[in-house]
């Protein structure tokens, strides 16, 4: 590409402009010179970029063709769906908006489900980023040899498969269960409680055994982000008034990662509408009186198992707004911190 | 690194009493307590189940029904363990097909991840073509959400593609987690020198050959953290929608089959959440360290 542009030097002006673009984690990219060209159209210079850099698009090929194949297009295609009957047997109808419209006003278990989702995820979301963020700070402020094995105890929940099975020995419903056999002879009970039936129960428990298990990418994104932070800038900053380490953490620290901030923002949220699995795995599906139905639990429901495609795909695309109206949400308070 | 010199005439340690240790900069001796102290119940409450089930593994039977029950075991024994090991070669396939799926998976899948990633993040980051910002853009939205919002049609297309039940359902999908490009392109952005590049590409050097020479040795930490996440993920699938028959199924799925085929087993449940929980955990801490590593040394930006 270089020699393309060598030879038609002369047709060019650089001009050094502020480049006004921000990269997403909200700093002003570097000023940057920006060649203008005087002697074609925009169009043609475009092809001529595209032309130049080829080599580009041939590297991005194979991940993109993927990436439109398994993410975009089945969004697309669940989005076009949403407005008709399909349920694999017959010739799907148009309906427009009558799945939409059947389950806000006919079906009373998505209303649960929806009520239930925002609740889990309210409260997971928030108490994992914040956990993960504090954790990675405190852990950052260890010796590294230290460090590395509390990390590792950190994290090892969440990359554990299934090990969270292991909270239901912990909480057996009969007085086996070490939750219950330690209440029991403390004399707080006189008969086991039954943690995973019990709806009073049910909905903490999975909360926590959620929480256990979030300690995940974003947590490990925060322990990178904390290492990379350039050193000198806490000198820096001492010898500029900084007194403790909160100072530290908000002034320099929080403000130098917020890229790592933004990733675990959106994981964070991303994971918290994710946990149906789990919620399954621990009180079995449908979960007693629909206590921990979510609308992951509706979607599986309607399009694993009754096969009605058109309904389950309106389900699908209520859950993609949601999950992306509360990632814009945040990403735009996010962009804050530090200012 | 440094610790030690002086700046503008301040001090930054003072020798400690015991040793040579440096007094860190705005450190508390009550806030480094305090940071203690909820690591240390946090750490706890983290690792107790894990630290369970290892103890549980070991425990005898009159052990696992004995009232009340204990939290460690007394008299360990490897019977849980040959327990699973003697139910799993009662299975329809060999017991090795399962271990050789969920391997096979995992490696190749891993495999074609880092490298799809890795070029595309390279592209993204590095070269300047029309297109990438929007593309970019993309990436970032997919983040915000999961997967089951495309559970329903991504089986229509699988369906469609002819994939069902075969191991391209489980691989070929696994290429293209768009968290892994996101670290990648942030970390090529921040630590790989467009200096560098450029004067590579007045050599003349392609840009296949400058990703391979100099941009892949300056990503180490980014790799080896794409390979983490992208084995784990496929370690600890489990059954996949897709999958129906045994002969591809994978270990995670044959070790589920055991426990609930079996009447409640909390000694070989315990066994298999060690056995699988082993690996990812290895994995990690082999791969920690080199993290660690290669972040401390390759911090010096241009």
């Amino acid at each position: 590409m270089s020699n393309d542009k060598k030879t038609t030097v002369e047709n060019e002006i650089e001009t050094t402009v502020e480049n006004k673009e921000t990269f997403e984690n909200g700093t002003p990219a570097a000023t940057t010179k920006v060649v203008v060209r005087k002697d074609i159209s925009k169009f043609a210079w475009t092809l001529s970029e595209i032309k130049n850099n080829w080599v580009a698009y041939v590297m991005i090929a194979p991940f993109f063709f993927l990436f439109f194949l398994f993410t975009v297009i089945p969004v697309v295609f669940s989005f076009v769906l949403s407005f008709t009957t399909f349920n694999l047997l017959e010739w799907p109808e148009i309906v427009y908006a009558q799945n939409y419209i059947r389950l806000f006003l006919e079906d009373d278990i998505f209303l649960i489900a929806i009520k239930n989702t925002f609740v889990f995820a309210g409260v997971t979301g928030p108490a994992s980023y914040l956990l993960s963020l504090f954790f990675a700070w405190f852990i950052n402020e260890l010796r590294p040899k230290i460090r590395a094995v509390v990390t590792l105890l950190f994290y090892a929940p969440s990359i554990s498969g299934n090990a969270f099975l292991i909270w239901t020995y912990f909480f057996a419903s009969d007085e086996y269960g070490l939750v219950n056999s330690w209440l029991m002879r403390l004399n707080l009970i006189t008969s086991p409680i039954l943690w995973f039936q019990d709806e009073e129960y049910i909905f903490p428990l999975i909360i926590a055994i959620a929480l256990w298990t979030s300690l995940g990418t974003s947590f490990l994104t925060f322990i990178a982000g904390f290492q990379v932070v350039d050193k000198s800038l806490y000198e820096a900053g001492a010898v500029d008034g900084i007194k403790n380490r909160w100072q530290e953490l908000w002034y320099i620290t929080l403000p130098t990662m917020r890229p790592q901030l933004m990733l675990g923002a959106i994981l964070s949220i991303t994971g918290a509408f994710g946990f149906g699995g789990i919620i399954t795995a621990l009180v079995g599906f449908p979960s007693p009186n629909y206590c921990a139905h979510t609308i992951t639990h509706h979607l599986d429901d309607y399009g694993g198992q009754r096969f009605e495609i058109g309904y389950a795909s309106a389900i699908a695309t209520l859950l993609f707004l949601l999950m992306f109206g509360a990632n814009i949400l945040v990403n735009k308070l996010l962009r804050k911190v530090g200012e | 690194m440094a610790y030690g010199k002086n700046i503008k005439g301040i001090k930054l340690f003072k020798k400690g009493e015991k040793g040579d240790k440096p007094k860190r900069l705005n450190r508390s001796a009550s806030g480094d307590f305090g940071i203690n102290f909820i690591l240390g119940i946090f750490g706890i409450v983290m690792v107790l189940p894990l630290v369970y089930a290892i103890s549980s593994s070991f425990k005898p039977l009159d052990e696992l029904w004995m009232y009340p029950p204990k939290f460690f075991v007394q008299n360990p024994t490897w019977d849980n363990y040959k327990d699973l090991f003697r139910l799993m070669g009662t299975s329809w396939v060999p017991f090795s097909r399962y271990i050789f799926n969920t391997v096979f998976i995992s490696l190749v899948g891993t495999a074609g991840n880092v490298l799809c990633s890795a070029y595309a993040a390279y592209a993204l980051a590095k070269i300047k073509f029309p297109g990438r910002k929007w593309m970019f853009q993309l990436i970032v939205y997919s983040l915000m959400f999961n997967s089951t919002v495309t559970g329903i049609t991504n089986f229509i297309i699988m369906n469609w593609l002819g994939w069902v039940d075969t191991y391209f359902a489980v691989i070929v999908p696994a290429f293209c987690t768009t968290y892994g490009l996101y670290l990648m392109k942030q970390f090529m952005e921040t630590s790989v020198t467009d200096a560098v590049l450029e004067s590579a590409r007045l050599e003349g050097a392609s840009e296949n050959l400058i990703f391979w020479k100099i941009a892949m040795p300056m990503v180490k930490p980014a790799w080896i953290t794409l390979i983490i996440f992208c084995f784990k993920d496929l370690w600890n699938s489990g059954a996949s929608v897709y999958i129906q028959s045994e002969q591809l199924k994978t270990f995670n799925y044959a070790i589920g089959q055991v426990i609930s085929a079996g009447i409640s087993r909390a000694g070989a449940g315990s066994a298999s959440a060690v056995v699988m929980m082993a690996v990812p955990i290895i994995v990690f801490v082999v791969s920690q360290s080199n993290v660690i590593e290669t972040m401390s040394t390759s911090g010096m930006k241009d």
